[in-house]
């Protein structure tokens, strides 16, 4: 705040990450804002835990996250497997899942995937089942995802029973696990651009 | 059963920021209804975690409770550098015209209002303590309220504080209490120009506790000692025999506890509402265009915030005096509170959120997270018993809107 104006060019990076991402310009301002919120330290970086608590570091200034039930998968996400900083341009991509996607985009084949691409957003979702990265939601994953999800609402049978039906439902090689082709099937014919997208700027 | 209102009024200075609960549940609705729409019964989808996957990222990108404790952002630069977020260099007209904004305002607008704060302030404190002399009780009364309402009215303008009174035939009365949202300590000095009311409050040092104890002498307010504060029952047993007593003014609370922006109503504390006497609610709005009259006691300190004030163009706001309200039958402080705020924020066009302001400073208790996992799982598993609503904490807490139950055919 104040009457400096702050600018794109005074990101890093920034124009790169708008063609990777396809964010513009207010919109990398706009991150790069919040980055800066959640940054308490100022140091460049967010941290994943506070070590000798091992309590949520910078994630942790967002309230609302707290009482999300899967808050934790989502925070994990955010950083690389044994990673425990995200820099500004990590943070840029993740979000980048999130984008609304561009109805007339035109795909040829050298094309990279575009980050807001529904199986990105499909991965992202899946990521917050399959939390070992292993590329199937076991059972006991899937457990873990219920029970988060519902507390001490739910008796233990009645948690077993949902997870179940629903690991009935959608593997289809009955090898107890869900992969990452099945839990596509499955959402079908769910509208995942719409209810994975969210919106940027006020 | 636990709601979140989040309502919207139209406003042409306020724009909305959160999304209204019925297009939540619409979401919720149509997340369930694509592929569940054969069955009779509701059941956990894989598809469910995309609801959560999105609030929780949406809370990355803004979440409500920091942003009722920032200033408001505003559509266009009212020529201020504080008010300016984004706003580039356009052209040297509008610098120049900013320019001699900065002259008028510092040069001229700020030692006038500076002197006339200085003259209001010690008035006050030289005729409350001579009225506070005066043997007479009926003569102290009257004395002391002309004497608060004058010093009261310099304050005002020394602050060039604009103020619309709505309703007034609402005024508070005595023996009752006046609850009010809270956006900046000028909410008093806003309220009390058109009133008397007794102000509740800690003891502070300083110029503020000479000012409170010249104020005391001549009509009865209530302050407390530090210690005093976490005692409850201390602070309603005061404040009850006050209220008990019909010649004595109506009491100011602001039950927020802290200050919030003035976008939104957070939760008010249940104390004042335990008492059960006539309550008596009052919506302040300001308007943002000619001075943010927030204060963000993280970033600035008073004397810093006052000097913004009276370096701002005006304070321009809206006073709606709302009809008394009292506690009715079987219903408890908690919600009583709820419904004050509910009206408030309705009136002010305000948001009505349910978080406590305290998370200003402090985090989320767990037990908020166990609402959520309710709320989820009478969605699958089937509203079990209603009856546990009642031991909730301070004010409930409701993220998610309830998903639409339909019920096992």
């Amino acid at each position: 705040m104040g009457s400096s104006n702050s600018s794109v060019n005074n990101i890093p990076n920034a124009q790169e990450l708008m063609q990777e991402t396809g964010f513009s310009a207010a919109h990398i301002l706009r991150l790069h804002e919040r980055f800066e919120f959640l940054d308490k330290h100022k140091c460049g970086q967010l941290r994943l835990v506070d070590r000798p608590t091992n309590q949520p570091q910078d994630f942790g200034a967002v309230q609302e996250l707290a009482l999300n039930p899967i808050g934790d998968s989502i925070i994990s996400a955010f950083f690389s497997p044994g990673q425990e900083t995200v820099d500004f341009a990590s943070f840029v991509r993740i979000l980048a899942h999130f984008r609304p996607t561009d109805r007339n985009q035109s795909r040829d084949g050298a094309q990279q995937e575009p980050a807001n691409s529904s199986i990105r957003k499909l991965k992202f979702a899946f990521q917050m089942y399959d939390q070992d990265r292993d590329g199937k939601i076991s059972r006991a994953e899937l457990l873990q995802v219920l029970r988060a999800m519902l507390g001490i609402q739910v008796t233990e049978e009645q948690l077993q029973s949902i997870a179940e039906r629903a690991i009935q439902e959608a593997d289809l090689d009955r090898d107890d696990a869900i992969s990452f082709d099945e839990f596509r099937k499955s959402l079908e014919k769910v509208d995942i651009d719409h209810k994975m997208s969210i919106r940027f700027l006020r | 059963r636990m709601e979140m209102g989040a309502k919207e009024k139209n406003q042409q200075l306020y724009k909305p920021y959160s999304k209204p609960p019925s297009s939540w549940q619409q979401e919720i609705q149509d997340l369930r209804g694509s592929a569940s729409c054969l069955r009779s019964e509701p059941e956990f989808e894989m598809a469910d975690i995309f609801y959560f996957c999105r609030r929780g990222v949406e809370s990355i990108m803004d979440d409500e409770v920091t942003k009722c404790f920032s200033a408001q952002e505003l559509e266009s630069w009212n020529l201020l550098t504080r008010s300016n977020y984004n706003f580039r260099h356009i052209s040297l007209r509008l610098t120049v015209l900013w320019g001699l904004g900065v002259l008028i305002r510092y040069g001229v607008l700020l030692p006038l209002r500076v002197t006339l704060a200085v003259t209001g302030i010690s008035l006050l404190l030289v005729l409350t303590t001579l009225v506070g002399l005066l043997p007479n009780r009926e003569l102290k009364f009257f004395l002391s309220e002309k004497v608060h309402l004058m010093c009261y009215r310099i304050c005002v303008r020394a602050l060039t504080a604009i103020i619309t009174y709505h309703n007034r035939e609402n005024k508070p009365k005595n023996g009752g209490i006046c609850v009010a949202n809270h956006t900046t300590p000028i909410d008093v000095i806003i309220l009390a120009n058109d009133g008397c009311y007794s102000m509740v409050g800690q003891v502070h040092g300083g110029l503020m506790g000479m000012i409170q104890r010249a104020m005391v002498r001549s009509s009865p307010h209530i302050w407390f000692e530090r210690s005093e504060v976490k005692d409850r029952h201390l602070v309603a047993k005061r404040l009850g025999d006050h209220v008990a007593d019909k010649t004595k003014q109506p009491i100011l609370i602001f039950p927020e506890g802290t200050c919030i922006n003035n976008t939104s109503v957070m939760m008010f504390k249940k104390g004042s509402f335990e008492i059960g006497c006539t309550v008596y609610p009052v919506a302040i709005k300001y308007d943002p265009r000619f001075g943010d009259a927030f204060w963000n006691s993280s970033k600035f300190g008073m004397v810093n915030y006052l000097l913004r004030m009276m370096s701002s163009w005006a304070i321009v706001c809206s006073v709606w005096y709302l009809p008394p309200m009292n506690r009715e039958e079987g219903e408890d402080a908690v919600q009583f509170a709820n419904r004050v705020k509910a009206a408030i924020a309705a009136q002010g066009g305000l948001v009505d959120l349910i978080w406590d302001g305290g998370l200003k400073r402090a985090k989320v208790k767990d037990a908020f997270k166990e609402e959520q996992q309710k709320l989820y799982s009478k969605v699958l598993v089937g509203e079990q018993d209603q009856g546990d609503q009642s031991t909730n904490a301070n004010g409930s807490v409701c993220l998610f809107q309830p998903f639409v139950y339909r019920p096992k055919s």
